[in-house]
């Protein structure tokens, strides 16, 4: 390896995915880069959450393959988390039990997956919602007790599928802000599902723009000169505003 | 409904419906209408008659016997019909007849194939309450969030764990929803069966007291039974409320 | 897979009916005659026409009933539902009906109004009343408030909102509450007929059984459930065409 090149944690190779007759994803390849942020950003129906699931292993791909730290995979695995959408959290069980599960299912023991999840919740700032219920809780809460589960396994990997789509626009923002810590401050590799241009350029850095008919990667931008500035500019600067420009031209063909 | 700024509760109106009944047993309107305080005043002497401890321990028994049948095959069949696509095409047939037929006319069936006795009134209520549990179960199963199954799969859960920890509780709402209809038709279904039947129980009762005009003692059992009909019924109503939170949507 | 689906359905009848039948030749229990023979005593009585004469009188107190159930029980379900002084008043009493054991009441409904049509009407009233009701009202009342205040702000008198607003959005569960209502109404029809006097098909299931001519029993129950199972297929099917599939009844 090079000096220039990043390694990459999560590497997917010509895959297809097939339903029946219906393609939806096309001999499509893309490289994830270690210790960083790759939104796959496109309008619905471009596949970018089945091309998720496949790289977390919840769905087969029809062909090819995907290497997680090298290693081919095509089941669910400990190297990699999942954040879901509508959160998933199980509504009968207290958010203590929620971000304690992913270890309970790997046979944790009882304190010692209690103790993880109270650091957990912590770091997510739900300090003192330990044995709340799920429907207690705002859907910015709920969405905070997905993370936590999925941080409270240490995978290398993070798939996040549309994870703040669910949440009011404030809370949007908070949440990208303190994802953006996260990149920075966790030694994570990030896959991050989104429809919103403005969200993948803010968080990323590296966003794969996908297209539909038939699905591809059509463009991968790797916005870079407002990465090193103070979160408060980011909006107002200039790469990330023509950045935000040039992928809503390349899309709004796309959108009837 | 507010009288005076004050919420009335519920079933409030019952009082009224009573105290009509009341006056129209004292007018003697009709030998069938006797007094309220009459019917209760029987009541006090007949309940702890042997007739009727029996009577009451005879449909007590054959109705937990019924829906205990009812739940340990109907959840487990639900839930493996909801589960298993070739199961579930080759049972929902049946299930939905059964679900729709008069299972009335199966009675007499019953009677010549098992006897006149507690057996074929088991059999009848469980008939009576299975299928609906099975029926919710499947739904329950069938609706769990799939995202929910994908966490499970994604954190690697065995299948007896996503059995257990996910697949259960995530269909509880909808199952809790089907053993209470199911246990409310499986008492319609011991009465109607000891009607039929008519030498056990309160079928028993019910003959010994219409041939005897016995009006007062007739509506006492009637009142008896529907009070215990209703209580439970709502039992199991607010039993099957505490987990509605999670029924429709389930986050 | 159209084809599937029709292979699992035969397959499916073809498993419990041949398990009948090998029940019934084994002989397990003398009161169990064979799939086949009771095919046979369905068919004669079909060709001798006894079974269409049975059908005659079961079907009138059920039909009867069914049309009071429907006509009383959706105008108390509307009246009900519209207004809170009525509800609280009238809804405890068919709560305690849905609930109760209300065949319970036949050897009272015999005492008081003898062995004839009428008291085999009143069974299926009372099986068919309750749930016609409770599920009228139930939707009356869920009417969406933003339709209804769609209607009001467009000048709608009261009786337009009832009528074009209320009634239309309830039609699908009122409709799936008659559906209960008439599979209530068969459990009546049939109790009745074998509870209070035997006639019609509950004739030829009681005549049967005191003869021991068993196969004629069985087709007789057999054909009275495929009756009740299709005719109610049938409604269930309407109930799609009319409400596209957005029938959601509330079964118990």
């Amino acid at each position: 390896m090079s000096n220039d090149q990043v390694e990459n944690a999560v590497t997917v190779k010509n895959v297809y995915k097939n339903y029946g007759d219906v393609e939806a994803l096309r001999d499509l390849s893309l490289e994830f880069p270690k210790g960083q942020l790759t939104s796959l950003l496109g309008p619905s129906g471009c596949g970018k959450t089945t091309l998720l699931k496949i790289i977390a292993g919840l769905l087969p791909a029809t062909q090819g393959e995907v290497l997680v730290n090298g290693q081919q995979v095509n089941k669910p695995g400990p190297d990699r988390a999942f954040v879901f959408q509508d959160f998933a959290l199980m509504p009968w069980a207290s958010v203590i039990r929620n971000v304690a599960f992913g270890l309970e299912l790997r046979g944790v023991n009882k304190s010692e997956r209690e103790s993880i999840a109270i650091k957990y919740i912590k770091d997510v700032g739900l300090t003192g919602f330990e044995h709340s219920y799920p429907h207690e809780l705002s859907g910015g809460m709920r969405q905070r007790v997905g993370l936590a589960r999925a941080l409270s396994v240490d995978s290398p990997v993070l798939l996040m599928d549309e994870p703040f789509s669910a949440v009011d626009e404030q809370t949007r923002r908070k949440f990208q802000e303190d994802l953006l810590n996260l990149v920075k401050n966790e030694n994570k590799t990030f896959i991050f599902v989104t429809h919103s241009i403005e969200e993948a350029v803010y968080v990323s850095d590296q966003v794969a723009l996908l297209l539909p008919r038939p699905s591809r990667v059509s463009e991968i931008i790797k916005p870079s000169s407002f990465k090193n500035k103070d979160i408060n500019s980011i909006r107002k600067d200039s790469e990330y505003l023509d950045t935000v420009e040039r992928i809503w031209k390349s899309l709004r063909s796309y959108v009837e | 409904m507010y009288l005076f700024g004050y919420r009335l509760p519920g079933m409030s109106s019952l009082i009224l419906w009573g105290l009509l009944w009341e006056i129209l047993g004292q007018m003697e309107v009709s030998f069938f209408l006797p007094p309220l305080t009459a019917i209760f005043s029987t009541l006090g002497e007949i309940y702890n008659s042997k007739a009727f401890i029996r009577a009451l321990y005879e449909t007590g028994y054959s109705f937990l016997a019924g829906v205990f049948f009812a739940v340990i095959i109907g959840i487990p069949t639900g839930i493996l019909m909801g589960k298993n696509k070739l199961l579930d095409e080759l049972l929902l047939p049946w299930v939905n007849t059964f679900m729709s037929a008069p299972l009335t006319a199966l009675v007499p069936v019953l009677m010549v194939l098992f006897g006149f006795g507690l057996k074929s009134i088991i059999i009848t209520t469980t008939l009576f309450a299975i299928w609906i549990i099975i029926l919710n179960s499947r739904a329950g199963v069938m609706q769990i969030n799939r995202s929910l199954v994908d966490m499970a799969n994604s954190f690697g859960a065995s299948p007896i764990d996503a059995f257990i920890k996910i697949y259960f509780w995530a269909a509880l709402p909808e199952i809790l929803g089907g053993v209470r209809i199911g246990f409310i038709r499986a008492v319609k279904g011991v009465i109607i069966a000891q009607l039929l039947i008519s030498i056990v129980g309160f079928g028993a009762l019910f003959e010994l007291y219409s041939s005897r005009f016995l009006m007062t003692h007739f509506w006492a059992v009637i009142i008896v039974l529907f009070a215990l009909a209703f209580t439970l019924s709502e039992l199991l109503g607010m039993l099957a409320r505490k987990v509605d939170y999670y029924a429709s949507k389930r986050n | 897979m159209l084809s599937r689906s029709f292979f699992l359905k035969i397959l499916s009848g073809a498993l419990i009916f041949g398990a009948w039948e090998f029940a019934g030749r084994t002989g397990v229990n003398y009161a169990l005659p064979t799939f086949l023979e009771s095919m046979k005593a369905l068919i004669d009585m079909t060709i001798s026409g006894l079974i269409f004469k049975a059908y005659a009188d079961t079907l009138r107190p059920l039909v009867v009933g069914v049309l009071i159930s429907a006509f009383i029980g959706i105008g108390i379900g509307v009246w009900v539902g519209l207004s809170e002084k009525f509800d609280w008043l009238i809804s405890p009493i068919f709560i305690i009906m849905q609930a109760a054991p209300l065949a319970a009441l036949i050897p009272l409904l015999i005492m008081a109004y003898g062995i004839g049509l009428t008291s085999k009407v009143f069974v299926v009233c009372i099986m068919a009343m309750p749930v016609i009701v409770l599920n009228t009202s139930v939707a009356v009342k869920n009417t969406p408030s933003s339709v209804k205040e769609m209607a009001r702000s467009f000048l709608g008198s009261r009786k337009d909102v009832i009528l074009k607003i209320i009634i239309p959005s309830a039609s699908p569960v009122i409709f799936a509450g008659l559906r209960l209502g008439v599979s209530a109404g068969f459990i009546g029809a049939i109790l009745a007929e074998l509870k209070i006097t035997p006639t019609g098909v509950g004739d030829i299931i009681s005549y049967s059984r005191m003869t021991a001519d068993y196969p004629s029993m069985y087709a007789a129950i057999f054909s009275i459930i495929l009756l009740a199972v299709i005719f109610l297929n049938i409604l269930e099917k309407i109930e799609d065409v009319l409400f596209k599939g957005n029938n959601q009844g509330y079964i118990s």
